[in-house]
């Protein structure tokens, strides 16, 4: 196990590039995927359709391949920029996919009359939805929304094997693969980095999903 | 109806069609109500009054035909909906109340988010309706935590909030257990005293006699009756409320 010690600078900046790739793609995801979310429930047909396609096109596409499409194929029509933000865009955008779908089963749990005393008292599709809806929807979204989250914390350790480089994944590969070390403990020490992420991020959820049911 | 003046009517409905599928809920309505009118609108279950009801601030868009609040026509969805949708009260039957706000912000929430009033100042008309509705010390508590007629009572206060000038009412009572329906009744009745306009689906017929200047009744989503209550109860015309009044007053 000393290769773990031996080797903690690197252990170290490798969790450092995982956390970052994670905590960029889990803003992005929730962002956008809520967003999606709301162009599925909206009474604007186009926006549906839009809505609609997106979550068909990210979530039936290999992650592998999207982020093939952002890393060669965004290049192809002048679009430039760091390895690392067109990892992170295929994240986000494989990830909203999912995000959408659990947001959109939330809101199809609150019962009907609240969006419909909203409307009638005179607040706006989006109003609606922002301050009635999805306050509502929240509660029953914790948890689908957590695995999502947490699929895609291990999802980063494609993104870093995509040429973004320096993850914890990457770490393991450099270590095994370039130096020749044995695969069992550098493994180990890859997956204590994963699960320091995973697991109080899985005790957030857990306080976070008690405290909005709280709120009734 | 007799047009006493000028003014447009405060609802009109021209030849109104509208179906479910392959079911006529609504048939060619055609009615007009005036301004400070309280219209109490009775009906067998399935005659489409509910329906009628919905369809005056669009939360049910109709087929055909033509519906105007206040010589406006009723805009589609969008941002000019909102507007007139804020100038209608809305009291449905299972109250609606947003189960996530206490009642006060329940009450504060459009003033605040649609018309754009200060906080300070929503709150404290707030709570002036509260206590018009016989609820202050609710204030604070969440809708769960209230009894049917008082989240009624709360819903009420919360669709006259925004000033509206016609109320809807959708069986504002048949939800609720037989000794809260008094409460709620007592606040509709001061409020048609008061000089509202209001439509008001029930079955109370006690409420219907006392307060209200109209009764349409309705059958197979058509109006069959269009008088005042005294004639309506005392001597119905047709045999279906002659009919729907046997099942009723009988016990």
């Amino acid at each position: 196990m000393n290769v773990i010690f031996d080797n903690f600078s690197l252990y170290r900046d490798g969790f450092l590039q995982t956390l970052k790739i994670c905590a960029f793609a889990a803003i992005g995801s929730l962002v956008l995927g809520t967003l999606i979310a709301g162009f599925r429930v909206s009474p604007v047909p186009p926006l549906r359709w839009v809505g609609t396609s997106w979550v068909n096109v990210f979530r039936n596409c290999p992650l592998t391949v999207v982020l093939f499409f952002c890393a060669f194929g965004l290049p192809e029509i002048g679009v430039n920029g760091a390895y690392f933000w067109f990892g992170v865009t295929g994240l986000v955008l494989y990830t909203s996919a999912f995000v959408c779908e659990a947001v959109r089963s939330g809101i199809n749990s609150v019962p009907a009359g609240q969006a419909e005393a909203a409307r009638a008292v005179g607040l706006t599709f989006t109003q609606s939805l922002s301050t009635v809806v999805l306050p509502q929807a929240l509660r029953t979204v914790v948890p689908p929304l957590g695995s999502v989250i947490i699929a895609m914390i291990k999802n980063s350790a494609i993104v870093g094997a995509f040429g973004v480089g320096g993850d914890l994944f990457a770490v393991g590969d450099t270590l095994t693969s370039s130096r020749g070390e044995a695969v069992l403990p550098v493994l180990i020490g890859v997956v204590l980095g994963y699960l320091v992420i995973t697991i109080p991020g899985g005790l957030a959820l857990g306080w976070l999903e008690r405290k909005v049911a709280i709120a009734r | 109806m007799t047009a006493s003046n000028t003014a447009p009517p405060m609802i009109r409905m021209e030849s109104v069609d509208k179906f479910f599928g392959p079911l006529h809920v609504l048939k060619d309505i055609t009615l007009q109500v005036p301004k400070g009118q309280v219209v109490v609108v009775l009906g067998p279950s399935g005659s489409g009054k509910s329906t009628l009801c919905r369809t005056i601030n669009r939360l049910e868009p109709i087929d055909t035909g033509l519906i105007e609040v206040d010589g406006r026509p009723l805009p589609a969805e969008g941002k000019e909906l909102a507007n007139l949708r804020a100038e209608v009260g809305m009291v449905f039957q299972s109250f609606n109340l947003f189960a996530h706000k206490t009642i006060l912000e329940n009450v504060t929430l459009a003033p605040v988010k649609v018309r754009k009033l200060p906080v300070a100042e929503a709150r404290k008309t707030a709570m002036e309706l509260l206590e018009r509705v016989g609820i202050t010390n609710q204030a604070d508590k969440y809708p769960a935590q209230l009894s049917g007629g008082q989240q009624q009572r709360a819903a009420i206060a919360r669709a006259l909030a925004m000033r509206p000038k016609v109320m809807l009412f959708d069986e504002p009572t048949s939800a609720l257990d037989p000794e809260m329906v008094q409460e709620v009744l007592d606040v509709m009745t001061t409020l048609a005293g008061e000089g509202m306009t209001m439509l008001v689906v029930t079955h109370e017929m006690g409420f219907a006699r006392k307060a209200a200047n109209r009764v349409i009744f309705m059958s197979d989503g058509e109006v069959v009756e269009d008088s005042t209550p005294d004639e309506f109860f005392t001597a119905p015309k047709s045999g279906r409320a002659k009919d729907f009044l046997g099942k009723i007053l009988t016990h």
